[in-house]
């Protein structure tokens, strides 16, 4: 169960999170969607104790983010940013490896390697294994990310934008991993999109931020709505009934 | 498909390492340069009796063991948690703090009641001060967010600038009796290492590497960077803290010793990671104190029985790794 409560955040004079609450209980794919700048990032960075927060708190488990041991947070809750990179020069399977430091502390066991190795599995990603990150495309390195992140084997997963860079196959094979961690691990998953029919067709619950603020908060049937996106996005979106999917257009 | 997984797992050395050169071997030949380069040392041109001249050089090469694993290691871990490959802790004027630290003492205290002071209190005591001025300064630099190479190199500068010309202003309005004392203290070199100092300074090196031998999986993980490391656990602002105290003890104890060598850190340190073809800190940290000991030993042999120089090895020191410098400005490698 992560816990938000009253959080706030600032810069100078502007609100960039503006007192969001929010439960995410466990169990369940949560999709936060929202224009560029609505304060997504930023709040999982909060809830990720990556940034202070000026008011309110996060608790994950019952324990507040920012008191909690930092390495007992990173054995229930891993976070995927928005623009992941490192600063040394690794190879996928070592940046993968490092996935799993919060549990072994760099006495990596034959386990460790198990997880590492059907981590890389999971993400396609045995071809580059032992490729250089910097040696790979944008779809591939986002994934290597990923790997790394799912390695950390927590309860909690936060995933800013993971779809970025990746074709519609890897998309897919994505939202089907996140969903099979949900529904037979038990995993909790909050995860920033902005495709809105990906958040529609694989999530359980949609959060929409606009301003720093949550502007809607449901299941997809409820959030899903042309007069909702509408507002969230300030743009006309139309929502068809689609092989029993709710799918918004607004191409043209 | 586990079965596959479990041999896979189960071998030695994972894939990762198959692409890489194999940094074992690499380290081994290492070693054995620095028994040879040792042995030469000791050894080459040697004249008159042996139980006056090994003693003599034997001293003379556990200083320079001393001096290049303290200057390699506190390199590396400088290098580590500021995420670069081109900053050292001499670039960014921690030798020139120290050579503050040692004026204001001398200014403050006069020669006179220092030479009273027993000598270890004294040195143990700069190493303090020294400790708590760099912490303070590069713990704001580093502690917060990513900052710039470039805001860094000119912070660098015009810190190393601003402290050398405090030394500077101090030095000249001393009594010329202390300034006669503080410059035997300053301008010490690799051929006059004084004994004692040579005790401490290799007790407080090998504390300094104990302790990043003790962190180096931590220290794997802070190369990642703030939000990397973090997110994995590690309390990143701490981790930094305690890696920067261990890097100002042992930039004071080697600069107490023979005086700053700027560029000799950033030489071996990048030699390191090309030769040992990893960043790992098990493999960096002996790698790069081989590599610097190497130098300065076989640099010393090269220069006194080869070439018939007698005190250059700094001077050779700083322009190989100034060239070096520039290449790697050059280059962009930094990033
Ligand atoms: N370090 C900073 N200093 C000042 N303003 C910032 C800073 N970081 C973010 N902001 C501002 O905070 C607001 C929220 O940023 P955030 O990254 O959370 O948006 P987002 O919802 O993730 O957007 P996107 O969809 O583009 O990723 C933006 O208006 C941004 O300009
Ligand atoms: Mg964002």
């Amino acid at each position: 169960m992560i816990e938000v409560r009253g959080v706030t955040k600032r810069y100078g004079a502007t609100t960039v999170v503006d007192d969001v609450s929010l439960d995410v209980p466990d169990g369940g794919l949560v999709a936060l969607i929202g224009p560029n700048g609505a304060g997504k990032s930023t709040l999982l960075s909060i809830m990720s104790r990556l940034l202070p927060a000026d008011a309110g708190t996060v608790l994950v488990d019952g324990m507040d983010v920012t008191t909690t041991r930092s390495d007992v947070l990173a054995r229930r809750l891993a976070i995927l940013r928005q623009d992941a990179h490192v600063g040394s020069r690794l190879t996928v399977r070592d940046l993968v490896t490092f996935g799993r430091y919060p549990h072994s502390k760099g006495r990596y066991t034959v386990e460790d390697r198990a997880h590492v190795e059907r981590a890389l599995d999971f993400l396609d990603l045995q071809p580059f294994a032992d490729r250089f990150l910097d040696e790979l495309s944008g779809g591939q390195r986002q994934r290597a990310f990923v790997a790394m992140v799912l390695c950390q084997d927590t309860d909690h997963v936060l995933l800013d934008e993971p779809l970025n860079n990746l074709d519609l196959r890897h998309a897919v094979g994505m939202m089907r991993l996140l969903r099979r961690a949900t529904d037979e691990l038990g995993k909790t998953v909050v995860v920033v999109l902005h495709d809105i029919n990906v958040a529609s067709c694989w999530s359980d619950r949609i959060v929409a931020m606009k301003d720093g603020r949550v502007a809607h908060d449901g299941p997809p049937a409820e959030v899903v709505r042309p007069e909702v996106l509408s507002d969230v996005y300030d743009l006309d979106v139309a929502v068809h009934e689609l092989d029993g999917q709710l799918i918004g257009t607004y191409y043209r | 498909m586990s079965a596959d997984l479990a041999a896979r797992a189960g071998t030695a050395l994972p894939a990762a390492d198959r692409r890489r050169a194999r940094p074992g071997l690499a380290l081994t030949v290492l070693a054995a340069l620095v028994v040879v380069a040792a042995a030469a040392f000791l050894t080459v041109g040697a004249t008159g009796s042996w139980s006056f001249v090994l003693p003599f050089r034997a001293t003379k090469l556990a200083g320079l063991a001393v001096v290049g694993t303290a200057v390699a290691v506190a390199t590396v871990l400088f290098q580590t948690v500021t995420a670069n490959r081109i900053l050292t802790p001499s670039l960014l004027g921690m030798d020139a703090m120290f050579t503050l630290v040692q004026t204001v003492l001398v200014f403050v205290l006069g020669g006179a009641a220092l030479a009273a002071l027993p000598a270890t209190g004294m040195f143990l005591g700069q190493v303090v001060v020294m400790v708590g001025c760099a912490v303070v300064l590069f713990g704001w630099l580093f502690g917060g967010q990513r900052r710039s190479l470039h805001l860094l190199l000119l912070v660098g500068v015009v810190l190393g600038t601003l402290l050398r010309s405090a030394s500077g202003m101090l030095q000249r309005i001393m009594d010329p009796n202390e300034f006669a004392v503080l410059t035997n203290r300053l301008f010490a070199s690799f051929n006059a290492i004084d004994d004692t100092l040579l005790g401490i300074t290799a007790a407080l090196v090998a504390a300094g590497c104990a302790f990043a031998w003790h962190r180096r999986h931590v220290l794997d993980v802070l190369a990642l960077g703030r939000e990397c490391a973090t997110g994995l656990g590690v309390p990143y602002r701490r981790a930094v803290l305690e890696v920067l105290v261990v890097v100002a003890v042992l930039v004071s104890a080697s600069t107490a010793l023979v005086g700053p060598v700027t560029f000799l850190g950033l030489l071996v340190a990048n030699v390191a990671y090309v030769v040992l073809g990893t960043h790992q800190h098990r493999w960096v940290l002996p790698g790069a104190a081989l590599v610097s000991t190497l130098f300065l030993v076989a640099g010393q042999v090269v220069l006194e029985h080869a070439l018939g120089f007698d005190t250059s090895l700094g001077v050779v020191i700083e322009l190989v790794g100034g060239v070096l410098f520039l290449v790697l400005l050059v280059r962009g490698a930094a990033r």
